[in-house]
């Protein structure tokens, strides 16, 4: 029974951390930047319903992935203009992108509700599908994205650790005047930040409507956005650690389902807690020693005053 | 009477602030609801007579009001001794489970002993889960915006198990909830309508972050720490102490409002107490500046736009999120408007 | 022909003259000191060259040519770096990294061996060897500093001005930064070493500029000057005549009201650590001390006041063992204080004049839940009228005050209850001269009613005016103790500076 139960949850796991995995990425690229996005919940939905409503009136799936990208990276810029620019409070401001987003969203959503469409193509290499537990079951039959996950990883990984940009947009997450004096413009960079995070978002919300479930129905990214904010300090602000979260947060999901489906007694919720309750330990592990993992500008206006 | 000359300006200047906004507000949505094919005119026509002209509508309101007024001061009060708490979900989702593990418990206690000791429990779950992170802030572990908001996650959690647990439901109904509060426990309500007792507890609670922050010593204690917490310490004011302290009675404020909806409106423990009360909370409390009487104004018209959009839903075919939207561009407006305030 | 040269730089702010007709030059390959005690303009001619500001008057002019320095980037642009006394450090990053990221020619996607190979070759040149990898927050303050200085040489500048760099070294660290600088003169680099250290300036500099409230005071080329010289300059004649009267640190006779035995205090990061303090402060007496910046005067202030822990020795007020208590109870029990700046130490700006008399008085005007306002108000208003001060009008908030009424507003809180100690730390600093003789003449008003002042101060003439013993400190601990008019400033200035004399008093 075993076996079925492990890639049961292996796969559940992978198809609905996908999702998790961009949104966690994108907000990384940006709390890397000392901004904190509190409104990725409406950037999600932002990119599932412009998504979804494309692929529906155009019945190309692979148009709607471009607009939610696209959208998602816009709307993120209007966040931005409101933190860099006008210097608003950042948790404020997020709050009110995710109103702005959830309304947004359903008004560009529910035109299209019940609409069929074809999702994202999804393919399965060849040589794995014999082998006896991917046979029946969802493992390594995956749409662009999901197959994409891992190599987008790497590749933000890559972006903020290895090229110059990376180095102006963590020290400007770190220390905006550092960056400064180092001739970086601070807000540029942030404005950077937050479109490529603004994307990533938008991609994870378009996975949940042009793959997982397609369909569009409101709020349906169900808290997915705050479940990545709590990813992004778990996985102490480190893209590929955020791989190995977005797996253990989905997989705490999965497991749950796959627990019921088997009749199972164990209370789902505590199974839920659990990844939460594991990120407040790292948080206090670290804080003990040498305080916060997160970059040390975070939220200068957040936190009210310097 | 120079004390009220003090007051009178800049309480003019706050009311013309919140017009301004309201003003501006719906002239945007109204032009929004023009692009979606509606009227404007009768939009509003309808919001007013079922809200504001319709007896029934305007207790709606109250009922909407009394969380919100309660997770507002919940944010209020920490915020001026400059510490963020956005845990109010999570802080009133544990005065709930506090307050229902004590109507559970004691289901045979007289009306005069049980509803007090529920009002307590309740407030002591929001501030005990709120000073898990005074505590740690204190202790300069963990930011404390950070650790409100991740325990905002785990309380809803703790909630659910005893729901579909230890809590279940007596009466086996298929729905999420635990068995029904003795009458003893739920708060009185009044005229026939949902508005219960929990509005004079929210109201109070209000009454009571005036009374503390602007007549009491310790109101100026806590002041002095948000205004310059350096010169705080080196006057002997003990620092630590307070962190945890004024979060504690924040989150009790919470935990109060969930008291309030699990006594006074549902009379069980549900899931889903609260949608986004804790949230809703904090940009009130943001909105008005901390001031008592701005998140009174606020949380009003917070009530009034959430309802014009269940009523508009019906009257106008608006989809609710409409209203969202609108909460949005007053946000956006508020937002843009300051180039450059620290503190909040 | 000179490297860098400043001609007659001023630069004014408001009432002060920072600097006075400057005049600097810098040659390749040399040591240069700018020596001077606090205020003396160092730090505004230094903020002038690299750009920070802009001067009133006067020219500066690199290899000859007149350049325009209008910010550090244009400084850094013409070869001139800086290194601050707070470093321009990201400590959560590597140190690979935070040189990369002052390169001006950092390619899109970083190479990072090559830069650790640069990092390398700079660190065997000149004798700074820092792990790429390292953390800096890993690092100790001495391997940061190289870091910064790495910085600067890998961003090819060829002018480098280093701003009180020993302060926050130990003596093995100084001698190693000074091999550095030995190593970068013979290869025609110009370091601009700006300190009030007078045997390190005397170890390590080709030449010397010595400033004094803003004017240059005197120079010496190499091998021309001598400490007595050097200290006549950096102090001044006169304040103090007569022949050194050292004073015993802790005078028999009555119960002091203060008393230090062996006091030491832990340092984190950049603070001074104390080491063995032996002090006393008896009823009716000011006892000054004197001492230049990182000499840890401000970390005695608070081990006094209770804000900071003793890790050895005791700290007695009026015979009771104070050496636990916390600043609430040192203030319960009679000990005031008067900071500099009262609005970042002493004061809530956004709070009204009324509200800040009340904070501090602890327990005294305490009413139930509220506050006894009445009995508030007239007992500061009992002080102000003893301290000869017009009572302030008690609803505004006391950030308008100008400095000087702000002051005398903490002033008049502090001694509304009789305190026995007054800890005053660099109370007249940024005020008026109007302003600052009226806190002075409190001062000795508190001391001629019985109670010990404590002036923790760095400006020698008021020292000479108000102390009635003098303490002298040093990197954390008490180089001398003399009486009112036994002590000369050149004497103080050596010990000050760190100049050991030891048949001067």
């Amino acid at each position: 029974m075993t076996t079925p139960l492990i890639s049961g949850v292996l796969a559940g796991a992978i198809l609905s951390g996908t999702s998790l995995l961009y949104a966690t990425l994108g907000e990384t690229i940006v709390e890397r930047a000392g901004i904190v996005n509190l409104g990725l919940e409406g950037i999600l939905l932002i990119g599932a319903s412009t998504g979804f409503a494309t692929a529906a009136a155009t019945g190309s799936a692979w148009l709607g992935l471009l607009v939610a990208a696209l959208a998602g990276g816009l709307a993120n810029l209007l966040f931005g203009w409101l933190v860099v620019s006008r210097r608003a409070n950042q948790l404020a401001s997020g709050l009110a992108m995710m109103f702005f987003g959830f309304g947004l969203s359903a008004l560009v959503g529910t035109p299209y509700v019940g609409a069929v469409i074809k999702g994202l193509p999804k393919w399965r290499p060849a040589w794995l599908a014999p082998l006896p537990w991917v046979r029946n079951s969802t493992l390594f039959n995956y749409d662009l994205l999901t197959w994409m996950a891992l190599p987008v990883a790497v590749l933000v990984w890559w972006a903020l650790f290895r090229t110059r940009w990376g180095l102006g947009v963590r020290a400007v997450g770190e220390s905006p005047a550092a960056a400064f004096a180092a001739g970086r413009s601070p807000g540029l960079l942030q404005y950077q930040a937050l479109g490529a995070g603004g994307v990533l978002g938008g991609l994870a919300g378009a996975h949940l409507s042009l793959s997982l479930t397609l369909t569009w129905a409101e709020y349906m990214t169900a808290g997915r956005g705050f479940i990545a904010i709590a990813l992004v300090i778990f996985s102490k602000w480190h893209p590929l650690r955020a791989v190995a979260g977005a797996l253990l947060f989905g997989g705490a999901e999965a497991l749950q389902l796959q627990l019921q489906a088997r009749g199972s007694d164990f209370s789902p919720f505590l199974l839920e807690m659990f990844p939460y309750l594991l990120t407040i330990l790292v948080l206090l592990a670290w804080g003990g020693a040498r305080r916060l993992a997160a970059p040390a500008g975070l939220g200068r206006t957040f936190y009210g005053s310097e | 009477m120079a004390e009220t000359g003090r007051l009178a300006a800049p309480a003019v200047r706050a009311a013309l602030r919140y017009g301004a906004i309201t003003a501006v507000a719906l002239a945007a949505f109204a032009a929004v609801l023009l692009l979606a094919g509606k009227d404007p005119l009768r939009a509003y026509a309808d919001t007013f007579s079922y809200t504001l002209a319709n007896a029934y509508g305007f207790s709606e309101l109250l009922v909407r009001m009394t969380p919100l007024l309660l997770t507002a001061v919940a944010v209020a009060l920490p915020s001026r001794l400059g510490l963020i708490n956005v845990g109010g979900e999570g802080q009133l989702y544990m005065g709930a489970w506090l307050a229902s593990a004590g109507a559970l418990l004691f289901p045979g206690l007289p009306r005069w002993q049980l509803l007090p000791l529920v009002a307590l429990l309740g407030f002591a779950g929001g501030a005990l889960w709120a000073a898990i992170p005074g505590v740690l802030r204190a202790a300069r572990l963990v930011n404390e915006t950070i650790a409100t908001l991740l325990l905002n996650y785990v309380a809803p959690l703790i909630v659910s198990y005893f729901i579909f647990g230890p809590w279940r439901d007596a009466q086996g109904s298929a729905y999420p909830q635990s068995s029904a509060f003795a009458e003893a426990a739920r708060l009185p309500s009044f005229f026939d309508t949902r508005v219960h007792g929990g509005l004079f507890i929210a109201l109070g609670a209000l009454v009571a972050y005036w009374l503390i922050m602007e007549k009491t010593r310790w109101g100026v204690d806590m002041r002095a720490i948000g205004g310059n917490p350096e010169a705080a310490r080196r006057l002997g004011l003990p620092v630590a102490a307070w962190i945890v302290i004024a979060l504690a009675i924040g989150g009790g404020f919470a935990g109060l409002a969930g008291m309030g909806e699990a006594m006074g409106i549902h009379g069980r423990l549900r899931q889903g107490l609260s949608p986004g009360y804790g949230f809703t909370g904090f940009l009130i409390a943001w909105l008005a500046g901390g001031r008592p009487l701005g998140i009174l104004f606020m949380a009003f018209l917070f009530a009034i736009i959430t309802s014009a959009g269940d009523t508009l839903q019906i009257t106008q075919g608006l989809p609710y999120s409409a209203i969202n939207l609108l909460l949005a561009m007053i946000l956006f407006i508020v937002l843009a408007r300051r180039p450059r305030k620290a503190g909040k | 022909m000179p490297l860098l040269e400043v001609r007659g730089v001023s630069k004014r702010y408001g009432p002060v003259l920072a600097n006075d007709q400057v005049d600097l030059t810098l040659f390749g390959g040399e040591v240069h000191a700018l020596l001077g005690e606090n205020g003396a303009g160092k730090s505004t001619l230094s903020k002038i060259i690299y750009g920070f500001t802009q001067p009133d008057a006067g020219t500066v002019q690199l290899a000859g040519e007149p350049v325009a320095l209008r910010s550090p980037r244009d400084a850094r642009a013409l070869g001139i770096g800086m290194v601050f006394q707070n470093f321009m450090l990201i400590p959560a990053m590597s140190v690979l990294e935070n040189i990369a990221l002052f390169l001006t020619d950092l390619p899109a996607v970083v190479r990072r061996e090559a830069v650790a190979r640069r990092i390398r070759e700079f660190g065997e040149r000149f004798g700074l060897h820092v792990d790429p990898s390292a953390l800096v927050r890993q690092l100790s303050v001495g391997d940061q500093q190289k870091v910064e200085i790495l910085k600067l040489l890998l961003a090819r500048a060829r002018v480098l001005i280093l701003d009180e760099p020993t302060k926050v070294l130990a003596p093995h660290e100084v001698e190693a930064l000074f091999r550095v600088f030995h190593a970068l003169k013979a290869e025609g680099y110009a370091i601009l070493f700006i300190t009030h250290k007078l045997r390190e300036v005397l170890a390590c500099a080709d030449r010397i500029t010595v400033m004094r409230q803003g004017r240059v005071a005197g120079g010496f080329g190499p091998g021309q000057a001598d400490a007595e010289a050097l200290v006549k300059l950096m102090f001044g004649e006169g304040a103090g005549a007569g022949a050194p009267a050292p004073a015993e640190p802790r005078p028999a006779g009555a119960e002091p009201i203060l008393e230090l035995r062996g006091a030491s205090a832990r340092a984190a990061g950049s603070e001074t650590a104390l080491t063995g303090l032996d002090l006393c402060v008896q009823a009716g007496e000011i006892v000054g001390v004197a001492g230049v910046s990182g000499s840890g005067q401000k970390e005695l202030g608070d081990l006094i006041l209770g804000l900071r822990p003793l890790s050895l020795g005791s700290k007695r007020l009026c015979g009771d063992d104070a050496s636990n208590w916390s600043i609430a109870r040192m203030r319960e029990a009679g000990v005031a204080f008067v900071p500099e700046d009262p609005l970042v130490m002493a004061a809530v700006p956004g709070m009204s004049v009324r509200e800040n008399l009340y904070l501090g008085t602890g327990r005294r005007y305490r009413k139930g839940a509220g506050i006894n306002w009445r009995a508030l108000e007239s007992a500061m208003a009992e002080s102000f009228r003893a301290l000869a001060f017009p009572v302030p009008r008690l609803d505004p908030p006391i950030g308008a005050l100008s400095g000087g009424n702000l002051q005398r507003v903490v002033i008049a809180r502090e001694m509304a209850h009789q305190p026995r100690l007054i800890v005053a730390l660099y109370p007249t600093r940024g005020l008026d001269v109007r302003s600052a003789a009226s806190v002075r003449d409190l001062l000795r008003r508190a001391r001629d009613g019985g109670s010990g002042v404590l002036l923790i101060s760095e400006d020698l003439d008021e020292l000479a005016d108000m102390a009635d013993r003098l303490f002298v400190m040093f990197e954390g601990a008490f180089k001398g103790c003399f009486a009112r008019g036994g002590w000369q400033k050149e004497a103080a200035g050596h010990l000050m500076t760190g100049d050991q004399e030891a048949d001067h008093g």
